[in-house]
């Protein structure tokens, strides 16, 4: 009992006071920074990115596609291409997602999340989710998990994954949604009662990432249904999470 | 000669491998009476089929290959599996991939196919019923099948139906391999995965790594171990209620990925290792903060953990439940942290060492288990101290600057008709990866074996005569990989 009181004294406060402006470390790779005018078009980062996230002329990186494993910058020789630190990177839309020259934090937040204003209605003070992985590597799970923990802490915001479809109102993916999973993540989708949100939670779910070319999977899921949100990472980061579900529900 | 006899990192020529009867194979591999590292099929275009095995001698550091042709025509064998049952999973994913059937196979069921139609095994009785659970699970993790057959509330019977991860991962691997592609086999070990897939590349393409890099890489793999056993020792203590040890662990591995981020950018650690060696190098200003760190971290578990033991309630739930005895374990072939918890003294970092573990010239620690979840429990409290001590021993090391090059250039030569395996010890086992190259110096066949695909079977028997309400416990204490098995 005493030791029990001693290790929780020990510990203090652990959580993560202002969310919105926490403080990530600079190694972080997060929003792009691209400088066009740097790019000599020698082609050495199209080669070495494993998702085909970067075009050339004029230079972009799809965030959708992106799994931020930093190839493309370390063989970049003219500086064109860097991550920054900011990470939230949340976007009501695909198109959104595509980082060109110029794309700053500030600007990028200011137009990420437009959604229909019934979300904020519904869910402002109460979003309860349940989360599928279709094929997710375990990454981006743990983070979700990790969302929860004592440091993060989403539950005070009213956000929680709960174990039932029938208990929540809207469905987190995560993975590039495998054959084999397809059947269940469409059952478990009308499981949900309306009105509902789908979240796509990693480059995997947004677009195939790096199982993109894969034989195995099956996306019709996505072509049927409305998606209201896309978060990029790989695996997506507990704050990159809990922020862009934040911009979702409070319009 | 019926074997080739080889170490771990190494490739042989693809045409020195003998090739056998099946029969006079089978017979070899009773007779020799070793573990089943790897047991796979490639096409072998006019020809038919062709099997590859690799033996594991765990004592000596020996792996023994060898193989068979299958002509277009045989489609079957007599199974080795009614002998030696550690190759169920091995005889049934051949099978699966080739259509060659081991025969009297006790339980020839699909490992990765959609298996809508499959029949479980039943149990009859008045009192008996049956428990479906998955593939989406209450918590947020990957997807499964659980059957259970109950009496009560005891389990008789678990059955576990894999394969909705299925991603393709072996193909896409010969199509395109990449190490992005290589850290999300598993997202849970993206060190050990992307360390064992640059190995095979580096010994096909013959680039040697400095003497630096090798060490940051297996700092990187002992943090990565640390931090999932921490994780897990919170899991455990949340599916025992005890909420303080859920948090207080959950904490604390937030500080040991933290710093994984510091070092590489990703708090698991995605991007740092390369083919070559690995793309960051650590300044002596991030090394003193990361040992600060580890010295808090040592401290933090230890305190939690002993008050953990110290308190009867959590016992009573850890002791004697999810046992696997040692005989069974030897039988079925786990490896890993699940064996050695079992009283098994596998370690592939000792029994398979590299040239950086070896330099290193740590003592083993013999592990006397039980096989309950109080002897996984203690093995990861053990195993994250050791880990954590190595990782500070490495970081001292890395504080004297060097010339080394941390990124050996690539090269575009890859050896011809070659095949080359890599064995690194993730933290759940060995994790093995094998490359077949042919005549024009192409990837034809990559072959893939987390852990997880010889450990499930372990947790089936693990619940057997446990109430059902310590399923999600027994679950944890392995915290098996869905898509390490599924692929």
């Amino acid at each position: 009992m005493f030791d029990t009181l001693k290790s929780r004294i020990y510990q203090g406060e652990q959580f993560i006071k202002d969310i919105k402006n926490a403080p990530m470390r600079e190694q972080f790779r997060g929003l792009p920074k691209l400088c066009g005018s740097n790019c000599n078009n020698c082609t050495a980062c199209l080669s070495v990115c494993p998702t085909g996230a970067l075009k050339l002329n004029p230079l972009s990186i799809d965030m959708g596609k992106c799994t931020f494993c930093g190839a493309c910058k370390n063989v970049c020789k003219t500086k064109a291409i860097d991550f920054s630190n900011f990470y939230k990177l949340g976007a009501s839309t695909k198109e959104k997602l595509v980082v060109t020259e110029g794309t700053e934090g500030d600007e990028f937040l200011k137009t990420a999340i437009e959604v229909r204003k019934e979300i904020k209605r519904v869910f402002g003070k109460s979003l309860k989710l349940r989360q599928v992985s279709a094929g997710g590597c375990n990454g981006c799970e743990m983070e979700l998990n990790a969302c929860s923990n004592v440091n993060f802490d989403m539950g005070r915001f009213g956000i929680d994954f709960v174990a039932s479809p029938r208990h929540a109102d809207g469905l987190v993916i995560t993975g590039p949604i495998s054959k084999n999973m397809a059947y269940a993540l469409e059952d478990c989708y009308k499981s949900t009662p309306d009105p509902k949100v789908v979240i796509l939670c990693g480059a995997c779910a947004i677009s195939g990432g790096v199982f993109q070319d894969s034989c195995e999977l099956n996306r019709e899921f996505l072509d049927k249904y409305p998606v209201d949100l896309y978060i990029p990472g790989c695996p997506v980061h507990p704050l990159t999470f809990i922020n862009a579900v934040l911009g979702l529900i409070s319009g | 000669m019926n074997w080739i006899k080889t170490k771990n990192n190494t490739k042989i020529n693809l045409n020195e491998i003998p090739t056998l009867k099946i029969s006079e194979l089978r017979e070899e591999i009773i007779s020799l009476n070793k573990r089943p590292l790897a047991f796979f099929g490639k096409d072998w275009g006019s020809l038919g089929t062709k099997l590859f095995v690799i033996l594991a001698d765990d004592e000596c550091g020996d792996l023994y290959v060898s193989s068979v042709l299958f002509g277009q025509n045989e489609k079957e064998y007599d199974s080795l599996t009614q002998v030696m049952p550690s190759f169920h999973i091995f005889e049934r994913e051949f099978y699966e991939q080739f259509g060659i059937k081991p025969l009297n196979h006790p339980w020839l069921k699909p490992v990765r196919k959609n298996q809508k139609d499959y029949k479980f095994f039943e149990m009859e009785g008045e009192e008996v019923h049956q428990v479906a659970v998955g593939p989406i699970h209450a918590g947020v993790i990957e997807p499964g099948h659980f059957r259970f057959m109950c009496n009560g509330e005891t389990v008789y019977h678990l059955e576990i139906m894999l394969g909705y991860q299925n991603r393709g991962v072996e193909k896409l691997m010969v199509e395109h391999p990449s190490n992005a592609l290589a850290e999300s086999i598993c997202g849970d070990s993206v060190i050990a995965h992307n360390l064992a897939y640059s190995k095979v590349m580096e010994i096909l393409k013959d680039i040697n790594v400095s003497k630096r890099a090798q060490l940051i890489r297996t700092l990187a793999l002992e943090m990565e171990r640390a931090a999932i056993h921490i994780g897990d020792l919170g899991a455990i203590a949340g599916d025992i209620a005890y909420l303080m040890g859920a948090s207080v662990f959950g904490a604390t591995r937030t500080l040991v990925i933290n710093t994984m981020l510091e070092f590489s950018g990703s708090r698991f650690g995605r991007g740092l290792i390369n083919v070559g060696g690995v793309n960051f190098d650590i300044d002596n200003e991030k090394i003193e903060r990361a040992i600060k760190t580890f010295e808090k971290v040592e401290k933090d578990v230890e305190r939690m953990v002993k008050t953990m033991l110290k308190n009867t309630s959590v016992m009573s739930r850890l002791e004697k439940t999810g046992t696997v005895n040692i005989e069974k374990a030897r039988e079925i072939g786990l490896v890993g942290m699940a064996a050695r918890a079992c009283g098994l003294n596998l370690d592939s970092r000792f029994d398979f060492a590299d040239e950086c573990f070896k330099s290193l010239a740590l003592p083993r620690k013999i592990f006397k288990g039980t096989g309950d979840v109080n002897s996984r429990f203690q093995l990861r409290y053990q195993e994250t101290m050791e880990s954590l001590s190595i990782s500070k021993r490495i970081l001292t090391m890395l504080k004297n600057p060097s010339k080394d090059e941390l990124l050996a250039p690539c090269t575009n030569k890859v050896s011809a008709n070659s095949f080359a395996i890599s064995i690194t010890e993730g933290w759940r086992g060995e994790v093995v990866h094998i490359a077949l190259t042919d005549a024009n110096s192409d990837l034809t066949r990559y072959k893939i074996k987390d852990p997880s695909f010889n450990n499930w079977y372990g947790l089936a028997l693990a619940v057997r005569n446990n109430g059902v309400s310590d399923f999600p416990l027994c679950n944890k204490s392995f915290n098996l990989s869905y898509c390490g098995n599924d692929l």
